[in-house]
């Protein structure tokens, strides 16, 4: 079983990338569970979804306290709350930022992954530029196909035409594209 | 047909599947996406001969039921918590009235304090009202036993809940395999009432009973009930059957064959639960797990069959009625009473409010029942140091304030205290 956490604000579409990513195991043949973590949502307060991906069908119903990978839409909340709680050593980690891992000072947690797990991906430019807004997390889905796997681009890109139909859904699969395209030269390099 | 879909909008295209007649709901907290997306369905022509009422209240939402029920429709209404209790009148009303509504309850806290997150205290604060209740474990049973609850409320024009947990199933998007109208129509005939408002056949429902009757109009919604227990599980046979795949009955067993220690749970928490017996039978530790679906009427022969070979019974409740302990632990302590040597019996209560049951404490807690076993009730993951000095603090004066907002104070406390220690 593959366990994912996204972190963000409210109106980021933390829950709808948790969807959409169990959305994409889900056209693979695999069983997918996506949940947000309950609360009094709010625009701006910080937001957790999770997304369960597993070959077999899954019973557990607790919250994911320890993730394979972690997707963090906003970089400020890092200074929030503790993020990375209960990451896995070997984890993944992907934070939405145009800057470097360094200039979020977040090179502490970066230190006790891997090599290479931790990456920056500029998903709120990206959004802007194809979508005209700054909605992240389809361009982030787009990253984690690249740097994780588990899931392929193209089931990515049909589970966003399926959360959004239309014009809106092929701005956020070049949303994806790109980001997806940006990750897998920098995964090359 | 399988899709990736959510619990809520899952139910409402199972309701819709069942060809419901009046669909009424007051739509805002504490309400869940099914009425939503029946809305829609109903809005966009997909549901013939369907009117959607949108109502003042949920007590309106269920007055409206029995009108609609009562005058020949089939009937459909959802709600949860606080709204449930809201209708609480009517809900006994629904039932003594002999009127087959199927209603859902997506699960949650009753305040206060106020809480908006899952467990099951709404459906057991109406555990004596004189419906029917069925849990779901997963949302694939969610979306079945809708199917089944209207034929199963029909046949025995006995109102039916199911009960659902809010939030942890109802937003839960997972694989579902959504039957066809063909197959929901071959298992649930077209509504046929025993007794229905007809102006060109006046009738009166609803008449005054004095001491003389009373007992016998209960007595038999009590043999109703009894009657249900053969019904359900002929329903869910056929329900196999047609649909190729077993949901609801009275209850299912999981590895309780030489389990020492065998659990008895209702909803959600089955499926972590099950993952915590795999994981200790790898070690070596039998567990079992027996998942009630029906609590109404309470299944006592298929539970004392179910536990016949077990020597301790550890009962999860996600609901604590205060002044006594778990109310499903009260319900399978007398179903024992039955048996000639009765298990021991633990009482835990888990999950109040929203409260996560990991798999961690669930493994200690069955271990605990081996090794240091309790009597009495207890709470899972109870924060022990937060409960001490609150107590101590009650002691210390009179004037002591309310508690929610002195439990809070302290956990902001803590919580500020963990973040200064962070590394920047």
């Amino acid at each position: 079983m593959f366990q994912v956490r996204i972190h963000g604000r409210g109106g980021q579409g933390v829950v709808t990338a948790a969807e959409m990513l169990s959305v994409a195991a889900f056209l693979e043949g695999k069983h997918a569970q996506a949940f947000p973590s309950f609360g009094s949502e709010r625009t701006g307060a910080p937001v957790v979804a999770f997304c369960r991906i597993s070959d077999k069908e899954i019973r557990l119903r607790e919250p994911i306290q320890e993730p394979d990978a972690l997707i963090v839409q906003d970089p400020t909340l890092f200074k929030a709350l503790d993020v990375t709680e209960g990451l896995e050593s070997d984890g993944y980690l992907i934070v939405n930022t145009a800057r470097s891992l360094a200039e979020i000072q977040i090179e502490t947690i970066v230190a006790k992954l891997p090599a290479g797990r931790a990456i920056a991906a500029p998903a709120t430019e990206l959004a802007l530029k194809f979508i005209n807004r700054p909605s992240p997390n389809t361009a982030l889905l787009g990253a984690f196909a690249a740097h994780v796997g588990v899931v392929s681009l193209d089931s990515v890109c049909e589970a966003i035409r399926r959360a959004f139909p239309g014009k809106m859904g092929e701005a956020n699969v070049e949303a994806a594209k790109a980001a997806y395209a940006l990750i897998a030269a920098k995964v090359a390099a | 047909m399988l899709h990736q879909i959510e619990g809520s909008k899952a139910m409402a295209q199972a309701i819709a599947l069942c060809r419901p007649q009046v669909v009424c709901a007051y739509p805002i907290t504490p309400q869940t996406h099914i009425v939503e997306g029946l809305g829609e369905i109903i809005r966009e022509g997909e549901l013939d001969n369907c009117e959607f009422i949108n109502v003042e209240s949920e007590f309106a939402a269920l007055s409206v039921a029995i009108g609609a029920s009562a005058a020949g429709a089939r009937a459909y209404t959802a709600t949860a918590s606080q709204g449930l209790l809201f209708m609480a009148e009517a809900v006994y009303n629904a039932a003594g009235l002999g009127l087959p509504i199927v209603m859902t309850l997506g699960n949650r806290a009753i305040g206060a304090p106020i809480n908006i997150w899952n467990d099951h205290s709404d459906s057991m604060a109406m555990r004596e009202s004189g419906w029917l209740q069925l849990f779901a474990e997963t949302n694939q049973e969610a979306v079945d036993l809708h199917i089944i609850a209207f034929r199963l409320a029909e046949e025995l024009s006995v109102p039916t809940m199911v009960c659902v947990d809010g939030f942890i199933l109802t937003h839960a998007v997972e694989r579902v395999d959504l039957p066809e109208q063909a197959q929901v129509d071959a298992y649930l005939p077209p509504y046929e009432p025993v007794q229905s408002l007809d102006p060109n056949d006046p009738i009166s429902i609803g008449a005054m009973v004095g001491p003389e009757a009373f007992t016998e109009v209960r007595y038999l919604q009590y043999y109703k009930q009894q009657q249900a227990l053969g019904l359900i599980e002929q329903l869910s046979d056929e329900f196999a059957e047609l649909f190729g795949r077993a949901s609801g009955g009275l209850l299912r067993t999981y590895n309780v064959e030489d389990a020492e220690l065998v659990v008895v749970a209702m909803g959600s928490i089955c499926g972590t639960i099950k993952d915590v017996i795999d994981e200790m039978a790898a070690d070596g530790v039998r567990v079992g797990l027996v998942t009630l679906t029906t609590f109404r009427p309470f299944p006592t022969e298929a539970l004392n069959a179910a536990l016949s070979d077990a020597k301790d019974v550890l009962v999860i409740d996600r609901s604590l009625d205060v002044g006594m302990g778990g109310p499903l632990a009260s319900n399978v302590a007398i179903a024992l009473r039955e048996m000639l040597r009765p298990p021991q019996l633990f009482s835990a209560i888990a999950g109040l409010g929203g409260r996560p049951v990991p798999k961690t404490s669930l493994h200690r807690l069955f271990r605990q029942a081996a090794i240091q076993p309790w009597s009495g009730v207890h709470f899972l993951d109870l924060n022990e140091r937060v409960i001490a000095r609150e107590i101590h603090r009650r002691g210390k004066s009179r004037r002591a304030g309310p508690t929610a907002e002195a439990i809070l104070k302290q956990l902001g406390q803590e919580r500020a205290a963990r973040l200064a220690r962070m590394p920047r």
